[in-house]
């Protein structure tokens, strides 16, 4: 495994998390580093979600802590966690279905920071996502499913983002897609951002991040280089059916 | 036989008093839009808009339109406190307990009414109450132009708080998609109680154009403007301030065209007619698209 010099922007420690009286995750620690671009992975239930509902402040650790930036996360509503740098890309994507791409861009830069960069957040994230180019006047809900993931993902870049974690962008996509959306990732990946991404989807999870965990039950199972774990056997028989 | 310059006179009639309709439906369509809750106690804001203007009348002789300077923002203000004590603290619970909030809450305004005024009608007579403006053969009332205009202006300024303000972006934003808004770091919470004051505004100011033309009463008169404003909304389409709009004309032009050309005291039931024939042959509003859940 690289070694890290400086501290990550993201450490998760030995954290509990849950709902009520289910526990849902135990004992996870996981950490991103600076513009590393790092895979969560596991199957349907394995507590991937739950895992950045804490990251973002939505549910509190029954046990353990999450350090971002140097401070230790605490319940705190989710515009808060905006406010200290983080952006979160949501399941599902949660666009503003009604309101131009433009417009889902601009909200994107709400906060006092972002706007004040905002003609220039806006050049640079056209830059990255020259294929929405054409569609900027067309309302959002429109769109194809790849090219709401890409507003989605260019909304949460217009906050100026210290790190992004991304809840599952290739759901619901067809293949081609997911190619186009992991291509989009990595392009963001590269302008240094720290990215932690969530996935179903290990095979291309795997072919863009430079490191991942594999989240099992709640539990994490593995944890290595991408290319260490695409060589790995139970990740080559458990995810990628070889 | 329908002569054509009376039939004008009762559109025009009936358009100027639909706005003022509208302007109580779009804050009820303003509050559902981002709270996901329909406000009960809607129509007894309008009322006490009402009795502020009567207040006003009494204590200073003040035109119904000069209280309004004074009502308007002290609505704004009341709508907020009222979210942030008692709208918000349930935010989290079952949709059920904001509607019996709200239901609480529209109890309590008519029965702090009825106590402070007494149950008998109350109006402000304003000395222009029967003037009229000749514009061909048709006569337009001075009372129902001046709600026309107030209602105009008021639509007007929200029309470009919405699209034209950043705080209004953000307001759409949450209304369209709450978690969406929440991640790029709009304060959800406070653009609920900043609505909430919003709506309450628009209906307090629906209340005081209102005033010189009918009589406000404690507890009646309050159901009957929730009754119209959600016949408004979802005559449009609910959760849309277009949509609102063209609810809230169509339904002055009906109840007033009804009450002229059929039995004039069943003015209000020609809206619920229309309400009715709406929810049965086109139950997502004239103006609604499918109905989207998010």
């Amino acid at each position: 495994m690289p070694q890290e010099f400086t501290s990550p922007i993201l450490s998760v420690e030995n954290v509990d998390l849950g709902y009520g009286a289910l526990q849902v995750v135990t004992d996870v620690s996981l950490h991103v580093g600076a513009g590393e671009l790092v895979g969560l992975v596991g199957g349907n239930g394995s507590g991937k979600s739950t895992i950045l509902r804490a990251i973002s402040g939505m549910i509190t650790p029954f046990g353990g802590r999450i350090v971002f930036d140097g401070e230790a996360i605490r319940a705190a509503a989710p515009h808060q966690m905006a406010a200290r740098g983080l952006a979160h890309v949501p399941m599902g994507r949660q666009l503003f279905p009604n309101m131009s791409v433009r417009e889902n861009l601009l909200v994107g830069a709400t906060l006092p920071a972002a706007r004040a960069a905002r003609a220039r957040s806006l050049e640079e994230v056209r830059a990255l996502f020259p294929e929405l180019d054409a569609h900027m006047d067309a309302p959002a809900g429109q769109l194809s499913g790849g090219q709401q993931q890409m507003v989605a993902i260019a909304r949460a870049l217009m906050l100026r983002p210290k790190m992004m974690i991304m809840d599952e962008p290739s759901i619901g996509l067809a293949p081609r897609l997911v190619k186009d959306v992991m291509a989009a990732i990595r392009r963001v990946a590269h302008t240094g951002l720290p990215i932690l991404l969530v996935e179903q989807n290990v095979k291309q999870v795997l072919a863009v991040c430079d490191r991942a965990y594999v989240l099992e039950n709640g539990r994490l199972a593995l944890e290595g280089s991408a290319a260490e774990l695409q060589g790995h056997p139970l990740v080559r028989k458990a995810y990628l059916g070889l | 036989m329908l002569d054509l310059a009376i039939f004008i006179q009762n559109l025009a009639n009936g358009l100027l008093i639909g706005g003022v309709y509208a302007l109580i439906g779009v804050g009820l369509t303003l509050v559902f839009g981002v709270m996901r809750t329909i406000n009960f106690a809607h129509g007894d804001f309008v009322v006490l808009g009402m009795y502020g203007a009567v207040l006003f009348d009494l204590v200073f002789g003040f035109d119904p339109y000069l209280s309004l300077l004074i009502a308007l923002p002290v609505a704004f203000v009341v709508g907020m406190v009222v979210e942030r004590a008692i709208l918000a603290p349930i935010a989290d619970a079952p949709a059920e307990s904001s509607l019996l909030a709200t239901l609480g809450l529209s109890l309590i305004i008519g029965n702090l009414l009825l106590l402070t005024f007494g149950g008998e009608p109350r109006s402000v007579q304003v000395p222009y109450a029967s003037d009229t403006v000749r514009i061909g053969e048709v006569n337009l009332s001075v009372v129902l132009l001046a709600a026309g205009a107030a209602t105009t202006a008021m639509i007007g300024a929200l029309y470009w708080f919405l699209e034209r303000t950043e705080r209004g972006r953000a307001v759409r934003a949450t209304a369209e998609n709450r978690l969406g808004a929440e991640l790029v770091g709009i304060d959800t919470r406070r653009v609920q109680s900043f609505v909430f004051g919003m709506g309450t505004a628009l209906a307090v100011t629906a209340g005081v154009t209102l005033i010189p033309l009918l009589f406000a009463t404690p507890t009646f008169t309050g159901a009957i403007f929730t009754l119209k404003a959600f016949v408004v909304t979802v005559l449009g389409g609910l959760g849309r301030v277009g949509a609102a709009i063209g609810g809230g004309l169509l339904l002055g032009v009906v109840e007033v065209l009804g009450a002229s050309y059929f039995l004039s005291e069943y003015r209000d039931a020609y809206g619920l007619l229309a309400f009715l024939l709406v929810l049965l042959l086109r139950p997502e509003g004239l103006f609604g698209k499918t109905v989207k859940r998010v």
